[in-house]
């Protein structure tokens, strides 16, 4: 069972309506004395699209499991609209068990959340085939790509329907051009469905391609030293990516982490 | 010398040695075989050895046609108490380890003992395990001490060997701890089960046949191993080795039967299973 610190007894002030997540103060520190995180005060309005950009080890990751309700903040607080229930996951790797089918893998999550067998069956389905993984059903993973095996990943972090969608640098492993084309895929699920999404990369072009907001985070203990909306014509789509927008984009983001990491 | 001339030109013919390796890989220990039985058989000509020192493998071939029904009977009751020790072992090891993993307390309490078990020389405890118990009894008994332990820390490997992530995962969609242990816990310990009781398998055999050996001819059983023993006072020593061959094809039979369910249950998704292509 998951209780993270989302419930609202807890005392401050409470979140602004439209907010899906809101953390306030929150640090993490390991056993070992290392301060990993924070403290970070960081708002996410209902269906935005944040990436947390920032070098490796700088608690990106950190915050997103503690939003997850993975791990415990030290201190601060975690809001979440809905109490948290409603989250999916993304890890780095596509994390399936490797003995179960594509499609027992996705129908994990209703699994264990005892949903008759029927109804089951009518939410995989829709999922793998909005991925484009409809006929791999009866796959096992070894059977499949790095890209299909994230795309199996996303499938089962959205068959739950979730409000909040975290991904924590889900495309890093995979080729370019198989990540060029899960951030298209991506931008197209997040058009249609509408979900938070909250997505950790150390890419300045993969955030700035795929958000409408990026917030870059200092080397560790990781706090937010800018914030970048990046407002341009939607849907994006490749000519994005060759313009000269986007590029611009790109320099202006690539220096405030220059900025966040000291170096001038 | 010839090693080193025949394997320098490489590329093609290393494929070629690839394609030729299973045919290699059955044809190879049968020749050897073969060969040794022909040695043996010519060595007992030639020297005229007595069949109460060494009888040649014709002799014994013509004893185990001759006295298959007694071998038979006693084939079957050692194949009995290994089964039984087997299945005892199986599920002791595993329901323990089930144990440990939920309660550290219990695995502090009784690891040690566990361990005890498995580092005491089994001929050594079966004698006294004759006296406390009847005879069918500690045989099994012996069977499964030696056995279980194999099992026992072969699963606990696999129950702590579980994917962190994975575990992550089944804790945030509110995984109970039966259902962690149904979905997540027991299949990704399943190869290393499988390797523990592939192990196992052999071992009761050599528990169940070092019991009956203690067990000698106080005891009014009549396994395999008691033949042996029984054969070793009348100087019937082509008895000896029919029913020394039995026992060693039951241990290989054994061994490849584990062995193939393994396979089968692994085979579509374990590296273990997979072909080397992929």
């Amino acid at each position: 069972m998951i209780e993270p610190a989302t419930a609202p007894s807890e005392s401050g002030t409470s979140p602004r309506v439209g907010d899906a997540v809101s953390m306030k103060g929150v640090t993490k520190r390991y056993d070992g004395g290392v301060v990993a995180l924070g403290p970070l005060d960081f708002d996410v309005s209902k269906g935005d699209f944040v990436s947390l950009l920032g070098p490796s080890g700088c608690g990106k990751s950190t915050a997103l499991r503690i939003i997850a309700g993975l791990s415990a903040p030290t201190s601060g607080t975690v809001r979440i609209a809905g109490g948290g229930r409603s989250i999916g996951f993304v890890f780095q790797e596509p994390t399936l068990m490797p003995w179960a089918s594509v499609r027992d893998n996705v129908a994990l999550p209703l699994k264990l959340a005892h949903r008759p067998r029927a109804d089951i069956k009518g939410h995989v389905e829709p999922a793998l085939a909005r991925v484009g993984l409809a006929e791999f059903a009866a796959a096992y993973p070894r059977e499949l790509s790095g890209g299909m095996k994230m795309r199996v990943s996303l499938a089962r972090a959205l068959v739950t329907d979730p409000d909040i969608l975290l991904m924590d640098e889900p495309f890093a492993a995979l080729d370019e051009i198989t990540r060029f084309r899960l951030n298209n895929d991506l931008l197209a699920l997040w058009r249609d469905l509408r979900k938070t999404v909250i997505f950790v990369t150390h890419s300045v072009f993969e955030s700035v391609y795929l958000s409408r907001r990026v917030v870059v985070m200092t080397p560790r203990p990781g706090r937010i030293s800018a914030e970048h909306c990046i407002d341009t014509v939607e849907p994006r789509d490749e000519d994005f990516r060759t313009s000269a927008e986007y590029a611009a984009y790109c320099r202006e983001v690539s220096a405030a982490l220059s900025r966040a990491a000291g170096r001038p | 010398m010839t090693v080193s001339a025949s394997s320098s030109p490489a590329g093609s013919e290393a494929s070629e040695r690839d394609r030729r390796a299973p045919v290699a890989r059955v044809l190879l220990p049968v020749a050897v075989l073969g060969a040794g039985v022909l040695a043996w058989h010519f060595v007992v000509r030639i020297y005229a050895i007595p069949p109460y020192v060494l009888p040649g493998p014709m002799l014994v071939a013509a004893t185990l046609v001759q006295d298959w029904p007694i071998l038979w009977q006693s084939l079957l009751t050692t194949l009995l108490t290994t089964a039984e020790g087997f299945a005892a072992a199986a599920v002791g090891g595993i329901v323990l380890a089930l144990l440990f993993n939920q309660s550290k307390w219990l695995e502090h309490a009784l690891l040690p003992y566990a361990i005890i078990l498995q580092v005491t020389p089994v001929i050594a405890i079966a004698p006294l395990l004759l006296i406390y118990l009847p005879q069918q009894t500690a045989v099994v008994v012996c069977a499964w001490i030696v056995a279980f332990f194999p099992v026992l820390s072969n699963t606990t490997l696999g129950l702590n060997s579980v994917d962190r992530n994975l575990e992550g995962m089944f804790r945030l969609y509110g995984a109970s701890r039966l259902q962690a242990l149904r979905y997540l816990k027991l299949p990704a310990a399943l190869p290393y089960i499988l390797g523990g009781l592939r192990i196992a398998g052999g071992l009761s055999l050599i528990g169940a046949v070092v019991a009956e050996i203690a067990a000698g001819s106080a005891g009014a059983g009549s396994g395999l191993a008691y033949r042996i023993a029984e054969s070793g006072y009348r100087l019937n020593i082509p008895r000896m080795f029919a029913a020394l061959l039995l026992l060693s094809v039951a241990g290989i039979v054994i061994y490849m039967g584990l062995a193939a369910v393994s396979h089968l249950m692994l085979r579509r998704w374990h590296e273990s299973a997979l072909r080397k292509e992929n």
